[in-house]
């Protein structure tokens, strides 16, 4: 039985001899060769993920002018950001907007940022005695300012439920345009090269995993918001429904705007699509047989998301998703993704290629995440009661 | 409803008849100036866009060639950054003529603009904004 500790995976990645498949690699190997041998042949596995990712966002700390100030209103471009940090630290959310301006948000200053733009940084403070400024505006870039990181509370969800419309008008959502009478289906995750589908009980990714993230290498610092172990799973041990998830950390000055992209949500809002890639260890059979998991072993539930509290309408595999139409209620449905699993490929085929240079070594976990946890939801104690 | 653009061509003794008004009141027309050159006394040039339905705005436009208008539709095109495109499938969702798809084995998005009916669905479907409507 094989047996491989992280140590020995990274002396080979040092050495430059380290085996890695990407996720979707491995499953078709997985067709031919049991788990075992699939642990003693491949080491590392790489998965990704490129889709919109709404709880994401940057901390920056503009550093101080002098007189100082105490920043108390933040705008960049005119996008609120967080004002309850110190002096000059901020954060702006992917999601934040000027309600004015509802298309330019939070997402489109990180990637304006990103991209070496210059943006309007305005800022009033109420002067204080050791902070006398009240007002500034000037103009920053990524390099004026001392750091920016990606701090992403909730990303790279575990599964994510599939969307469809069984009303009579059209929706916007995040899952995109939803035409009326169940006319399409959309879904979002990228399936088996999927991250957090390959190591569904989190034996191998944990608090202080080191992933690619937006084309640099980053994080994973906590278990995302929204964690949850005890959603239904199915023979595979697959949970059917969005599960798990991932919080993230990463230096924004050394990223690429190719991984990380603004967008804008018709009558939805703005969101950050973040280029994710996690590196998973084959440290013996049982992960061999997890990262070997395949579309068609994969399933996830139908919402209805024009229907008050998002009825289910039925359950499906993701080779079916990507077969380009399902059955709802008995009815063919056109499907279509909505986050890119060509840019996901990119992302795992990278990773793949900087461990077998030996320039990206695997982590292992300074804490595994919990187990056994589950949602809250927000109850209302004051006002008017639902009848 | 549809929407169409139109440039009128007003010949120099039309500036006292009231056309516009009998195009929103007679055809239920809703008309949209987008640029008016208009000289008193000589020819006078507008680019006026009209929301109805197909057979009223093609009631309108015989109206005003019988007041000697000359009217020259534009034709509306879809226009496409593909350069910027990230592959991410939205568009897909809404492209019922089949111009737009999505699939194996590289997943990549192909635009057949043959296939395109300007539906203009796609133009607030795509998260990166990268449809445009133009006239030609
Ligand atoms: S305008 Fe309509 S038909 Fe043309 S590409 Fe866009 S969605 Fe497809
Ligand atoms: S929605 Fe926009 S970015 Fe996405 S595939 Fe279509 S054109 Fe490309």
């Amino acid at each position: 039985m094989t047996i491989k500790t992280y140590e020995e995976i990274n002396r080979k990645i040092k050495a430059g001899e380290a085996v890695v498949l990407t996720a979707e690699e491995v499953s078709e190997m997985a067709r031919s060769c049991s788990p075992e041998e699939i642990a003693e042949r491949v080491d590392v596995v790489t998965t990704a993920t490129f889709g919109a990712m709404c709880s994401s966002g940057a901390i920056i700390n503009f550093g101080h002018t002098t007189p100082p100030i105490r920043m108390e209103k933040i705008r960049l471009n005119g996008v609120p950001c967080y004002e309850g940090l110190a002096a000059v630290d901020s954060y702006i959310g992917a999601t934040a907007c000027d309600p004015e301006k509802p298309e330019y948000g939070g997402a489109h200053v990180i990637q304006d940022l990103l991209e070496g733009k210059e943006i309007e940084l305005e800022a009033w403070g109420k002067g204080t005695d050791c902070y006398p400024r009240k007002h500034i505006k000037t103009r920053i870039t990524k390099d004026s300012v001392n750091e920016i990181f990606l701090f992403n509370p909730r990303n790279a969800y575990q599964n994510y439920n599939v969307a469809v419309n069984t009303t009579a008008r059209l929706i916007h959502t995040y899952m995109g345009t939803l035409l009326p009478n169940l006319r399409n289906a959309t879904y979002s995750t990228a399936g088996e090269l999927s991250p957090l589908l390959n190591d569904p009980e989190f034996r191998t990714i944990g608090i202080g995993t080191r992933i690619f993230l937006g084309g640099a290498q980053g994080f994973v610092v906590w278990p995302g918001t929204q964690f949850n172990t005890s959603k239904p799973k199915n023979e595979f041990g697959i949970p059917v429904s969005n599960a798990a998830t991932i919080a993230v950390i990463g230096n924004l000055k050394e990223m690429s705007p190719e991984f990380i992209q603004a967008a804008y949500f018709e009558k939805y809002g703005t969101s950050l699509f973040v280029g994710m890639g996690i590196p998973i260890p084959v440290l013996d059979a049982d992960m061999a047989r997890r990262v070997s998991i395949r579309n068609d072993q994969i399933e996830t539930s139908v919402l209805d998301y024009g229907s008050p509290g998002t009825p289910k309408l039925g359950q499906v595999t993701y080779e079916q998703l990507r077969s380009g139409t399902i059955k709802v209620n008995g009815k063919k449905v056109r499907t279509a993704p909505v986050a890119s699993l060509a840019k996901a490929r990119q992302i795992a085929s990278l990773l793949k290629k900087s461990i077998q240079e030996g320039a990206f070594e695997i982590t292992c976990p300074v804490q595994m995440f919990p187990q056994h946890t589950s949602l809250k939801s927000l109850t209302e104690t004051e006002g008017e009661k639902q009848p | 409803m549809i929407k169409r653009r139109f440039i009128l061509n007003f010949p120099p003794d039309s500036g006292d008849k009231p056309l516009s008004y009998h195009l929103v009141r007679d055809y239920d027309i809703r008309i949209n100036i987008l640029k008016a050159e208009v000289f008193p006394g000589k020819r006078g040039s507008l680019l006026l866009e009209m929301q109805g339905t197909a057979a009223n705005i093609e009631a309108g436009i015989s109206y005003l060639t019988r007041h000697e208008v000359v009217c020259e539709p534009l034709e509306k095109r879809i226009r496409f950054q593909h350069e910027k495109c990230i592959n991410c499938g939205n568009c897909t969702a809404v492209c019922f003529a089949g111009a737009l798809t999505i699939g194996p084995p590289d997943w990549e998005l192909q635009f057949d603009k043959s296939l395109c009916v300007v539906c203009e669905l796609c133009v607030t479907a795509c998260p990166l904004k990268l449809f445009e409507i133009n006239f030609q």
